[in-house]
């Protein structure tokens, strides 16, 4: 069975043309992805750039734990991912549908435990406006970021996630071979979102640790 | 361009893919973890410094091997660099902005907000 024949679409000469068409589409929607997120990462150390006592005062009080587990979901799901992308090319049913599985499984651990933080910081009432519960003029700056930040990349692994598991779904029932390069390009997406939190890490929840 | 620079040549068997991608995840967690220890390690203004190069540390693993840039492919090279460029326009343009402002407008010397130490010539310090 050639299922290289079934991937090819219009108006690709060649599965490879078609590829590389692929990764360039989605390489240039992760450029602006980067710069949607530089602006605010930029934004953010503007402003902590007049006040860094109050940003480490109130970075202290995100959850470190919440925050270090996340990461290393995070990240082994862009292990998954990576290994998804190797096997669907090399047309391993068996190695695609268990990783492509994972990767959304870990996806979905990563929005519970982000949700199960969000409730601790409302109990913890860490919203900006009024009861905020810090004094420095800084803090609640800070905090306008988390939720600027957080629910945004909280979004963009919801679009992940109904991505890769649309493409899992069509491949499962046949409807989409394994070759396509859909799901090298859904890689693409899903290890952005994975870099996007590399940085958002030490931003939310390093900052401040060090001093008492 | 070579035959072999979008992947052809990338690992067939799930033991292949393993090797190519499991060394590169431990060590992307090694760092995730040295980056939190770190954080609790006194360095003053160096503490976000190192956890920012740490970061910068794992994106490039992530870009290189699991986003495939590794990969001799010009076109997909320079569109997933591209945004370097852009990045290091919009960073250069903010911070040249507040590094040069003149003090008046700089909320830190105003009351009620929180005090940063100066540098020299009354330049903020990183």
């Amino acid at each position: 069975m050639n299922s290289g024949g079934e991937a090819l679409r219009e108006p690709w000469e060649s599965l490879r043309r078609q590829r590389e068409a692929a990764g360039f589409g989605m390489w240039l929607f992760l450029n602006s992805e980067a710069l949607l997120f530089g602006a605010l990462i930029a934004a953010f150390f503007a402003t902590r750039f007049y006040h860094p006592q109050a940003f480490e005062a109130a970075g202290k009080e995100a959850e470190i734990v919440y925050g270090t587990v996340n990461t290393l979901v995070l990240l082994t799901s862009s292990l998954t991912m990576a290994v998804a992308s190797f096997a669907t090319r090399a047309e391993l049913r068996r190695v695609s549908f268990w990783s492509l599985g994972l990767t959304l499984a870990l996806g979905l651990v990563f929005l519970g435990l982000k949700i199960m933080e969000w409730r601790s910081d409302l109990e913890k009432g860490m919203v900006p406006g009024p009861g905020f519960p810090m004094e420095q003029p800084g803090a609640v700056l800070f905090w306008g970021f988390y939720w600027a930040l957080t629910p945004l990349h909280a979004l963009h692994l919801i679009g992940g996630l109904s991505t890769v598991g649309f493409l899992t779904w069509q491949a499962a029932r046949g409807a989409r071979p394994l070759r396509s390069p859909a799901f090298e390009a859904a890689g693409l997406y899903w290890h952005l979102i994975d870099v996007v939190w590399i940085f958002l890490y030490p931003l939310i929840y390093l900052q401040g640790r060090a001093s008492s | 361009m070579s035959r072999h620079s979008l992947g052809e040549g990338d690992p067939k068997t799930l033991g292949a893919i393993l090797w190519r991608t499991v060394p590169v995840w431990a060590a992307l967690i090694a760092l995730a973890l040295a980056s939190c220890a770190l954080a609790y390690v006194p360095m003053g203004g160096f503490n976000m410094a190192a956890s920012l190069a740490i970061a910068a540390a794992k994106m490039v693993m992530v870009g290189v091997f699991f986003m495939h840039l590794r990969r001799p492919d010009p076109l997909l090279r320079l569109s997933g660099g591209a945004w370097l460029l852009w990045i290091s326009f919009l960073l250069a343009l903010v911070f040249a902005d507040q590094a040069t402002r003149a003090p008046i407008s700089q909320p830190a010397r105003t009351e009620g907000v929180t005090q940063r130490p100066t540098g020299p010539a009354g330049m903020p310090s990183f």
